[in-house]
């Protein structure tokens, strides 16, 4: 659905979604690098099960809620991808009692 | 100017007047429900939707009692709204605790419970005890310094929005009348029947039911009812919404049924200054936090403070005048948890003209007896 610009520019930076590698460019908003690497909905909602994308992709919609590196409901729009960072999809709400930092 | 007409006026469209006036609809009155606006106090939408037992009581048995029969009823009251509109309002009664960060904390509260249930024709409940290790039993979660907890199997919660729209979509189906925006500034008799009057026009009533929260104080003089209520304010924290895992509401923290988890702890003499304040917010959070600690790794969505609608000595008040006859007052801090009264109870005692004897305490007539020397 989306494509990089043609000057985009930057180191590759490798990460994983829902445990599959993938690719993303230094700088790139771990929203940007979903969307750039293909994923179609990024959550289900928590009340009526739909399936939901990064929409804003600036912190206000509060739509690209995922797991990264095992703490949920992070705004993917906001937090730039790093390397080794494991994102995943979110299955409605946040599973708090099963994040290890609890 | 509107002109209008009904069977029974009921003033004020919070979780109280909407449960008078649809439990009046379904015994075939014709009821008008007036409302304020969005700029109205209304405490039925920022509360913290327990329906609570324990702990209720002391100073006035009765109140135990009436609080207890609520309680049994709310299933009932649930069930009904869910075959008349289809709206779950999500009831829950597990059972409801509350807990102590201390160990003087732990004592005062179970001192105040048998200070409670040693009351002359105290309407007992049953409730638990619990150290550290029984409370853990029933909350994996707590953290270490939660010093005991006291479980009392009558307590519960529902989603209070979900049961203010339910009650106010059923009115509708049985064919009361919802007026919003329409404040009420003067109250008048004429030929027998009741004139209720505002900028926007007017409405005749045979009877009148005031349920106008706090706004009962300066009505109820108008047709010989006295409601000395103030408003006591309380803050209230919301959280992003997680999978469940908060088994039993805690009288200051509960998990909703859709995820979120609210965090409500204050008790504030501040007039009708309905604001948040980081003080209180930051206190709050910490005793959950110390409570429940994974807590801390949630965030907050938002805060926001309601003013209760509270009597001198806390208790309702439910009333008729003597000086207007077919007037009657309903006011209370506790809408959700005595819903199942006003809808059961109350409605058809003022359906059928009186306020029945049992309920005589709850008469504002007990602040004007002169205190004993």
């Amino acid at each position: 659905m989306f494509r990089r610009l043609p000057d985009a520019a930057g180191d590759n930076i490798a990460f994983t979604i829902n445990g599959r590698r993938a690719q993303a460019l230094a700088g790139d908003t771990v929203a940007a690098a979903l969307l750039g690497a293909g994923i179609e909905h990024c959550r289900i909602t928590p009340i009526s099960g739909a399936r939901r994308a990064p929409y804003c992709m600036m912190g206000v919609c509060f739509e690209c809620l995922v797991t990264i590196d095992g703490v949920g409901n992070r705004q993917a729009c906001l937090i730039p991808v790093r390397a080794g960072m494991r994102v995943e999809t979110q299955q409605g709400a946040r599973a708090i009692a099963e994040e290890s930092h609890a | 100017m509107i002109r209008e007409e009904t069977e029974i006026a009921v003033v004020g469209g919070g979780l109280v007047g909407a449960a008078v006036a649809w439990g009046l609809a379904r015994l075939g009155k014709r009821v008008t429900v007036l409302d304020e606006g969005d700029d109205a106090y209304r405490a039925s939408r920022g509360n913290f939707a327990l329906v609570w037992v324990q702990s209720k009581g002391l100073g006035m048995p009765e109140y135990a009692a009436w609080t207890k029969r609520s309680s049994a009823g709310w299933a009932g009251l649930a069930s009904a709204l869910k075959d008349e509109i289809a709206i779950d309002v999500a009831h829950r009664q597990p059972g409801g605790l509350t807990l102590s960060l201390s160990d003087d904390e732990h004592q005062r509260r179970i001192a105040q419970m048998q200070r409670l249930h040693n009351q002359h024709e105290m309407a007992r409940y049953p409730y638990e005890v619990l150290d550290h290790a029984g409370t853990r039993q029933l909350l994996p979660d707590i953290g270490p310094e939660v010093a005991g907890g006291i479980y009392c199997p009558l307590d519960g919660h529902v989603n209070s929005l979900k049961l203010l729209r339910a009650l106010h979509a059923a009115l509708a189906a049985r064919g009361a009348c919802y007026r919003p925006n329409r404040p009420v500034a003067a109250i008048t008799s004429r030929g027998g029947a009741f004139v209720l009057s505002g900028p926007w026009g007017e409405l005749n009533s045979e009877k009148i039911v005031l349920a106008a929260g706090i706004g009962n104080a300066r009505l109820g003089p108008l047709i010989g009812l006295d409601a000395p209520v103030r408003p006591q304010r309380g803050q209230i924290i919301v959280t992003e919404k997680a999978k469940p895992f908060l088994r039993y509401p805690i009288v200051t923290v509960r998990q909703t049924d859709e995820g979120g988890v609210m965090v409500g702890d204050s008790l504030e003499e501040t007039g009708f200054e309905n604001v948040v304040t980081t003080p209180i917010i930051a206190t709050m959070a910490d005793r959950a936090v110390r409570m429940f600690p994974m807590l801390a790794g949630l965030n907050v969505v938002r805060t926001w403070s309601a003013l209760r609608v509270m009597s001198k000595d806390g208790f309702p008040i439910y009333d008729q005048s003597t000086t207007h006859p077919g007037a009657f007052l309903v006011t209370c801090h506790s809408g959700v948890t005595l819903a199942a009264n006003h809808v059961f109870d109350i409605a058809p005692q003022i359906a059928a003209g009186r306020i029945a004897d049992d309920l005589l305490p709850f008469s504002a007539r007990r602040f004007h007896v002169p205190q004993a020397a």
